[in-house]
């Protein structure tokens, strides 16, 4: 329950009591809204007293006489505008003209309600005005997350983007200068680091194609059958020169009529790179298995390696942009950092999924996606 | 021909660029120590006498080079300290250490920006070392 406070202006005591009978075990509650809002009644006899409280105190919603005895309800109204309060106005009055009604609007009053008024009217405009003064706030806050959010990732994308061109940079000038002699041998390590770095920043590119398709939702989504096997299976091929390298076994166990309806792409996506990671993060001569079943209406994609695993803090650190668990253990493998975040962001948004992983210090980690069946 | 070599450690997470300036710092004729952490760096400061640190700004966290700068201060206050960093050029956020309001706050005793030129590094090296 959030509690709006009101502010009722009227030298009137009948009219202030009157409100304050007609709003106390009043509720307003909407099907999009978290939780229900009640009212909190201040009340004030001038509009001088009214600007005191305002300036002393939030008030969300203000209930305005414009015939007061001192300064007038416009000037109130006024001051309000001038100070740009967060608060919504709504005019009482009983000597509503055009011309009032004109100049209450242009100074951003809601609404009217005229005097004499019954509880209904009263109940029914407080109902408007805290719907629309929930949507402003809530709009003004996503604008405000949303740029921030942007402007986080542009930032961190530049840094990502340009870590690597600067490496390969710094290796080519010194191959330049022969900065190490005349032995070719000794500038391997150094192409063998470019070449590392240009993967990795291609891999960032290819994400970041990934994410902006589902950021957009552009890419016409194509929903079929989709072999699980099949999909498991390429993933895998994928990465056996790697798992060749580093001497790792991979192991699938799955039915090979397991289906499931999605987009293909979209499953690839997420079985190519808990794979992928499941090999890269692994140490020497270790083995990945990847299970797929499914249990009731549930897939089930379980990724397990023998890897150099993580702590609790880093594992939940793991699915947000640009995150990379930078260790000893890490800082010679290459990634974007993107991966998991999108592999999450199609599991939960595209399939109504869940996504967790367990891990252990070099023990090894588990990757395990469930996806309801429709 | 140089008796008592200096000691300059380089302190930055990006380990290719760890390797390049350990290249070019070892051809101006210092000995190089590295660490590709704060906590790497903090290490090493305690245990080695170095003469000179050069470290990046942005390690494990947004603010590892300026704790890194300051903790090294306090340890050995007389130890110059340069802070590389691409952040110039990424942000548009000028950092200086020129001004005495700048200097109160930044520990370091000068900034250079991420791929200086080998003779400029020399020459800004030189200058912190009386050289």
């Amino acid at each position: 329950m959030a509690t709006l406070k009101v502010l009722v202006v009227d030298d009137e005591p009948g009219i202030r009591s009157g409100i304050l009978r007609i709003l106390r075990n009043f509720r307003v509650g909407y099907p999009f809204m978290d939780e229900d809002f009640d009212f909190e009644v201040v009340e004030a006899e001038t509009g001088e007293k009214a600007i005191e409280i305002v300036e002393s105190q939030p008030i969300d919603i203000i209930l305005l006489d414009n015939k007061l005895p001192g300064m007038d309800g416009i000037e109130v109204l006024e001051y309000i505008k001038k100070k740009e309060y967060d608060a919504q106005v709504m005019m009482i009055t009983s000597y509503a003209s055009l011309d009032l009604a004109v100049k209450a609007t242009n100074n951003g009053a809601f609404n009217f309600v005229p005097k004499p008024f019954t509880p209904e009217e009263l109940r029914s405009s407080i109902e408007g005005i805290t719907k629309h003064l929930f949507l402003k706030r809530m709009t003004r806050q996503m604008n405000k997350e949303g740029k921030q959010v942007r402007f986080q990732f542009l930032s961190v994308l530049s840094h990502e983007l340009k870590s690597p061109i600067n490496a390969v940079e710094g290796y080519l000038k010194i191959m330049k200068d022969r900065q190490v002699g005349e032995n070719l041998a000794d500038y391997d390590t150094m192409i063998d680091r470019s070449l590392e770095r240009i993967k990795g920043m291609r891999t960032l590119i290819m994400d970041l194609m990934d994410l902006t398709r589902l950021e957009s939702g552009k890419k016409a989504r194509e929903m079929r059958k989709v072999d699980l096997f099949q999909v498991a299976r390429i993933a895998m091929d994928t990465m056996e020169p790697m798992a060749i390298q580093k001497n790792v076994k991979m192991h699938l166990d799955c039915p090979e009529t397991l289906t499931i309806k999605a987009d293909p792409d979209e499953m690839e996506i997420i079985v190519n790179n808990l794979v992928s990671n499941a090999v890269k993060y692994n140490k020497d001569n270790g083995n990945v298995f990847v299970t797929l079943r499914q249990v009731n209406s549930i897939i089930n994609i379980k990724v397990e390696d023998t890897g150099i695993g993580m702590t609790e803090q880093e594992s939940a650190l793991l699915f947000q942009e640009f995150v990379r668990i930078k260790n000893e253990k890490t800082k010679m493998i290459t990634g974007s950092g993107l991966g998991l975040s999108i592999v999450k962001k199609l599991v939960e948004g595209n399939y109504q999924g869940t996504i967790s992983v367990r891990s252990k210090p070099d023990v090894g980690t588990t990757f395990t996606v469930m996806l309801p069946l429709n | 021909m140089k008796e008592n070599k200096k000691t300059v450690l380089i302190v930055d997470d990006d380990v290719d660029y760890l390797a390049q300036m350990e290249i070019q710092v070892k051809r101006l004729g210092f000995d190089v120590l590295t660490a590709d952490t704060q906590k790497a760096g903090e290490e090493i400061i305690i245990r080695e006498k170095i003469d000179l640190a050069i470290i990046d700004l942005m390690m494990e966290n947004k603010d590892s080079g300026f704790i890194l700068c300051y903790k090294m201060k306090k340890i050995n206050p007389k130890m110059p300290v340069i802070i590389a960093s691409a952040v110039t050029a990424e942000t548009g956020l000028n950092f200086g250490v020129e001004t005495l309001a700048d200097r109160s706050w930044i520990k370091a005793d000068t900034f250079i920006e991420k791929g200086i030129r080998p003779d400029q590094l020399e020459r800004e090296i030189n200058k912190l070392l009386k050289i």
